[in-house]
């Protein structure tokens, strides 16, 4: 069932744009490679901080810092009931995009993206976003200084976000 | 901040890797983690962006005004101060739907077009408004319906079935996001009592 809907949504997406595209007469193919365009800059714009985060992770790792952090930080997440691997990723997911985009390649290449920390880990980076960057983008817009309760909520959304993708995780991959 | 961040991941891991006798293999990790880099991005390169060709097109053929229509209902449950078919209200809508569809590109101009509706009517151009903060947090708390990075990655990875978990995504975003909304609305209304007091 699971499968099946999240199966059914790509197939559904791809046939109802392409539909809706040939209703309203739009150039498609034009239109298509415009955004492909688009989206090779949207990654060129990542891949900087990307290469960045990735050389200081791989460095991190090697060296045995990483493991140093975890057993520092391995008591909070007991006490959350997180397992301790996602620590420093859940760490970096309101910082920085590419930074946790990085963190969350490195758990694939460790564990795999069909392990319990694979989905896990999909599943926080899917329903999370880089609250700091989208706060400053917006507020610095239009020049707001007093930014109010946002930052407050957007982090405990974030939290929240975390906690809930534990539970959604271990209910439907148990 | 992420400066900082990535200085204290390589001073740290440098220190740390004379003690435990790793200086050689950390400094060699740092020419595999920039190999890396290039690998993932490559792998993921092209369905990225075959989703965001799929996007323009829904983009042009204005599916984001179809469907804002469709949930304006919601967006004046979660701002009620804001009047309905108002330039805010479907500036709103549309950065909702544009988020929705994973439509980065269009979502943050969209947005930031909200952002200006919203301080038009603000008495105080440089104090948020609560409108102006709910409007941020649900753009922090992103409800996607293709996590097409995401999927992309996974399959880069050799996962079996890259798109398993947009069912488990959708669930907790939206979990994640009621939440949000609702946090959000308690510190207005609290925001909004120590300004009567005032």
């Amino acid at each position: 069932m699971i499968n099946r809907i999240s199966g059914f949504a790509v197939p559904f997406m791809i046939a109802s744009i392409i539909i809706a595209g040939l209703i309203k007469k739009v150039n498609i193919y034009s239109c298509f490679s415009q955004g492909v365009a688009e989206g090779l800059k949207t990654i060129i714009n990542v891949f900087g901080s990307m290469l960045c985060i990735m050389v200081g992770i791989s460095m991190f790792r090697v060296s045995g810092a990483m493991d140093i952090l975890i057993k520092l930080l391995s008591p909070v997440a007991k006490l959350l009931r997180i397992p301790e691997e996602i620590v420093p990723f859940a760490i970096m997911r309101p910082v920085s995009g590419g930074g946790s985009l990085a963190l969350c390649t490195d758990l694939f290449t460790q564990y795999g993206p069909d392990s319990y920390m694979g989905r896990l880990v999909s599943v926080i980076m899917g329903s999370t976003e880089t609250t700091f960057y989208t706060i400053a983008v917006y507020f610095g817009s239009v020049g707001i200084k007093n930014i109010s309760h946002s930052l407050k909520c957007a982090l405990i959304a974030d939290f929240v976000g975390i906690m809930v993708s534990v539970a959604v995780v271990s209910v439907f991959f148990s | 901040m992420i400066g900082y961040i990535w200085a204290f991941m390589i001073l740290s891991s440098l220190v740390v890797s004379v003690f435990e006798g790793k200086a050689e293999a950390t400094v060699n990790a740092a020419f595999a983690g920039a190999n890396q880099a290039v690998e993932t991005v490559v792998g993921f390169l092209g369905v990225m962006c075959m989703w965001m060709g799929l996007m323009k097109i829904a983009e042009m053929s204005g599916l984001i005004s179809i469907f804002s229509r469709f949930i304006s209902p919601v967006t004046r449950m979660i701002f009620p101060r804001i009047k309905k078919d108002s330039p805010a209200q479907k500036a709103i809508s549309m950065n909702i739907v544009a988020n929705i569809l994973g439509l980065g590109n269009a979502a943050t101009p969209l947005g930031i077009n909200a952002m200006e509706r919203l301080n038009e009517s603000n008495p105080d151009k440089k104090t948020a408004t609560n409108e102006m903060c709910m409007l941020v947090v649900l753009n922090t708390a992103s409800i996607q319906l293709i996590p097409s990075t995401l999927i992309a990655l996974r399959s880069t990875f050799g996962s079996q079935n890259p798109s398993e978990i947009i069912l488990p995504v959708w669930i907790s975003s939206v979990i994640t996001a009621i939440i949000a909304v609702s946090v959000t609305a308690y510190f207005g209304r609290k925001q909004n009592v120590i300004k009567k007091r005032k």
